[in-house]
């Protein structure tokens, strides 16, 4: 049994989970995740480590409200515990002076993208921070990023702050400057259109791959993706893979293999709270 | 005694009734059946069915008890040697062990002694364990951590349980680390409880635990602790049972599609998570009406019924070899057969085919033909040309093999691993490259059988046992 010792909101259906788990702590770097279970019934899923607490023996988690197990989630409060929690799963990235960096991060995202702006710049680099989301509200870390940031830029899908557009647009303008490596974590649409536009300047470029997983730990497939001509794992060959060769299309079809299955659980879910996010946190 | 020759068959439910549900399809004997049955053995002064089993149970002996009506002396006889009797009685492959080599076998049929096996666990559970008596015994048993010595053991499958428990009843103080959120390995996510039922693998890892073993779930070594990590934690011996869990795949066109799962998905979104209870488990799985498993193992054989059981309509094995090569246990064979599940033999899926929702429509296959013998003495198939045909389906189970898990020793150098990904070791003491380190089961030996696993585990206790005595 693992204790939540925070849960609350970060921006609307955003919320930041504190958990303790020292072991986990101790050992999580970068872009590494967990898989947890709230109970019995429950379903495992992966999420990011943003952020470590040693000192408290603690992770805190960021995650988006958007199907019956995040909601319920969102229900839990401090104090109250979850079942499984297993960790840390995947490869760390791979952190070093790489020199300029453009760092993007699309939607909840961003909070995958913090723990490798803290380690980036402690290595020395240069970090060039794009936060992309629909609108004004959704934002979150904005300051912490920023602060981190030698260049920071915002944009908004309805121009509701920052620049209006994709993340993409403003890529295509600072891709003139001489750029080491980009890191883009997002929606499947928004990595794929950012390798679009790196991949003919051949800038390196890495993305963080969201695929649907059981066990997280290699035993299973569901994660699956084609990367050239080989499939990967993305919970132990990944999360992160060179964004030139991964089968973007196929992982857009793979993501949405249980999605009636997911809608008739949160309908259930809906219906059993009258359609309301928890009101506790 | 009785010489007779026809033994009496598992009592069973009807094939219609039981794809309804996962309930298990055998009912076991009762004590008159399992009395009878005992009767035929003809306590062969050398009894060759002991060399047929891997722990070496004393058969005749075990049978002899419950010829008597003794049943608490028949398990204690079996539970010396074996310490999971009511899962071995159920999942081991009896008819290529002891039965295979029983001398009854060359006059009619062999003793079932997979049968009595799982009746006298099954009768001691009915009997003792509700009154505690059995358990609290060995509870009390005065050397439980008496040597005061740690040992760590990796996995929770049935090379780590077995290991375990033979260190514990030596006085070690064992800790089981296991990454999945329950015990049991292949026991709790492969094999579907209609074969081996939850409640049977609750107890048997309950009788572990009363042994004194402390088992930590959630834990993936490699990943939260390291081996080093584990000697530091002041653990002396350390046995590796991470078991066999990589899936294989055929690498071909159309593989990644929807609805294309590899078999321990599958069956661990049904066996593990439960979804076949879906929508109140929140694990979903997505099975359509026309399922086809690819292989021909237990593994296969489970996916197929398992889809039966979740609502198929159609249900084929595609295997390219024909059935006598099948290697999943005869009874599994038997029972999907009467299910109605259909085997297309000498055939070899080579391509999906997606329809617009990037779902699996259509195989498209070719027949196979049986030549010389290969390496592992199994006629070779081979493909008749121009013979490719279509298959409409809507789901696959990919069933061809599992590999030994990677992530541990990709994230130990120092451990040796061989061409097929098995973890090298000492072949008499199974210890590994490193000192104190030992490794059993499917790691070592690639998908095998529960019971090998078993052997293993309970060799390496052994080498460990002398390891520290030595130290
Ligand atoms: C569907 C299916 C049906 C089968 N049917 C039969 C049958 O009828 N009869 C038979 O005899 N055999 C059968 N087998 C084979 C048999 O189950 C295996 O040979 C046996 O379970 C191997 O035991 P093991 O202890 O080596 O490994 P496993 O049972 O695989 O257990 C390994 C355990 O280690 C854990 N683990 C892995 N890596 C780590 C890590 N890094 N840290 C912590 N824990 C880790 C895993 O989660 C797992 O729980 C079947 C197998 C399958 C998949
Ligand atoms: S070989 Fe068969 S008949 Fe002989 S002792 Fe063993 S079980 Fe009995
Ligand atoms: S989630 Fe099972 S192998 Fe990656």
């Amino acid at each position: 049994m693992f204790e939540i010792l925070v849960n609350r909101e970060l921006a609307p259906g955003i919320k930041l989970l504190e958990v303790k788990s020292p072991d986990i702590t101790k050992k999580v770097k970068p872009g590494q995740f967990i898989v947890l279970r709230i109970n019995e019934k429950g379903e495992r899923i992966p999420l990011t480590v943003a952020d470590k607490h040693p000192e408290r023996g603690s992770l805190d988690i960021i995650y988006q409200e958007v199907g019956k197990t995040t909601r319920e989630l969102g229900c839990l409060g401090k104090g109250e515990f979850l079942l499984d929690l297993v960790g840390p799963l995947g490869k760390p990235g791979e952190i070093a002076k790489y020199g300029t960096i453009i760092l993007i991060g699309g939607g909840v995202g961003i909070a995958t993208l913090f723990p490798y702006i803290k380690a980036f710049k402690k290595a020395g680099n240069k970090i060039i921070s794009i936060l992309g989301a629909r609108t004004k509200e959704l934002f979150f870390l904005e300051k912490e990023i920023e602060n981190l940031s030698d260049e920071f830029y915002i944009t908004t899908d309805d121009g509701s702050y920052g620049k209006k557009g994709f993340v993409t647009d403003l890529l295509k303008d600072l891709t003139e400057k001489k750029i080491d490596l980009v890191l883009a974590v997002g929606p499947l649409v928004m990595m794929k259109a950012v390798r679009q536009i790196t991949k003919p300047l051949k800038i390196l470029t890495w993305v963080s791959l969201n695929t649907i997983m059981l066990d997280g730990t290699g035993m299973c497939g569901s994660c699956r993706v084609t990367v050239g001509d080989e499939v990967k794992f993305a919970c132990v060959d990944g999360p992160e893979f060179q964004a030139d060769k991964v089968d973007f299309d196929e992982l857009i079809f793979r993501n949405q293999r249980f999605s009636k299955e997911e809608a008739i659980s949160l309908n259930i879910y809906n219906e059993k709270c009258g359609n309301k996010r928890c009101p506790k946190n | 005694m009785s010489k007779e020759l026809v033994r009496k068959s598992m009592p069973q439910r009807k094939a219609k009734e039981r794809i309804g549900d996962f309930q298990e399809v055998n009912l076991g004997y009762t004590e008159e059946q399992a009395i009878l049955e005992a009767k035929r053995c003809l306590q062969c002064k050398k009894p060759l069915c002991i060399k047929g089993c891997p722990v070496e149970i004393d058969i005749p002996k075990m049978i002899e008890y419950i010829a008597k009506g003794d049943f608490i002396g028949a398990i204690k006889n079996a539970k010396e040697k074996n310490a999971l009797p009511a899962i071995c009685g159920r999942v081991c492959p009896q008819e290529t062990q002891c039965e295979k080599l029983c001398i009854l076998k060359h006059k009619g049929q062999p003793v079932a002694i997979g049968n009595l096996e799982r009746f006298i666990a099954d009768w001691e559970a009915s009997h003792t364990t509700n009154s505690k008596e059995y358990n609290n015994k060995e509870q009390s048993e005065p050397n439980r951590g008496a040597k005061g010595i740690k040992i760590a053991v990796i996995g929770s499958g049935p090379a780590g349980l077995t290991c375990a428990a033979d260190l514990a009843r030596m006085g070690y103080e064992v800790t089981i680390f296991e990454s999945l959120s329950e015990p049991g390995g292949v026991l709790r996510y492969g094999i579907p409880p209609f074969r081996l039922s939850r409640g049977v693998v609750d107890r048997e890892i309950e009788y572990i635990k009363n042994l004194g073993v402390d088992i930590k779930v959630n834990m993936l070594i490699g990943q939260i602790k390291s081996l080093n990590n584990l000697f530091a934690e002041d653990y002396k011996s350390i046995f590796i049972g991470t078991g066999a869990g990589l899936p294989r795949f055929m690498n071909i066109p159309g593989e990644n599609l929807n609805n294309v799962y590899s078999a321990n998905e599958f069956l661990t979104r049904i066996n593990l998570m439960k979804a076949f209870k879906f929508p109140e488990y929140d694990t979903p799985i997505a099975c359509g009406k026309k399922v086809a498993a690819i292989g021909a193992g237990n593994v296969a054989i489970d996916s197929a019924r398992c889809a039966l059981r979740l609502g198929a309509q159609e249900v084929s094995i595609i295997y390219r070899r024909s059935e006598q090569e099948m290697p999943a246990r005869d009874e599994e064979i038997l029972h999907a057969k009467e299910e109605g599940v259909k085997l297309f033999l000498l055939t070899l899926p080579v391509e999906y085919y997606s329809d617009e929702k990037g779902c699996v429509k259509k195989a498209r296959c070719i027949k196979m033909e049986l030549g010389e013998p290969d390496g592992s003495g199994r006629r070779r198939p081979i493909p008749i040309e121009n013979s490719d045909f279509e298959m409409d389906i809507d789901t696959v189970v990919v069933a061809i093999g599992q590999s030994p898990n990677p992530l541990l020793l990709h994230s130990t150098p120092e451990l040796k691993v061989a061409k097929y990904g098995n973890l090298v070791v000492d072949e008499e003491s199974l210890e590994t490259g490193i000192k104190g380190v030992f490794a059993g089961g499917d790691i070592i030996s690639g998908a095998a059988t529960v019971i090998e696993a078993m052997g293993a585990g309970k060799r390496a206790a052994s080498s460990i046992d002398n390891f520290l005595a030595k130290k």
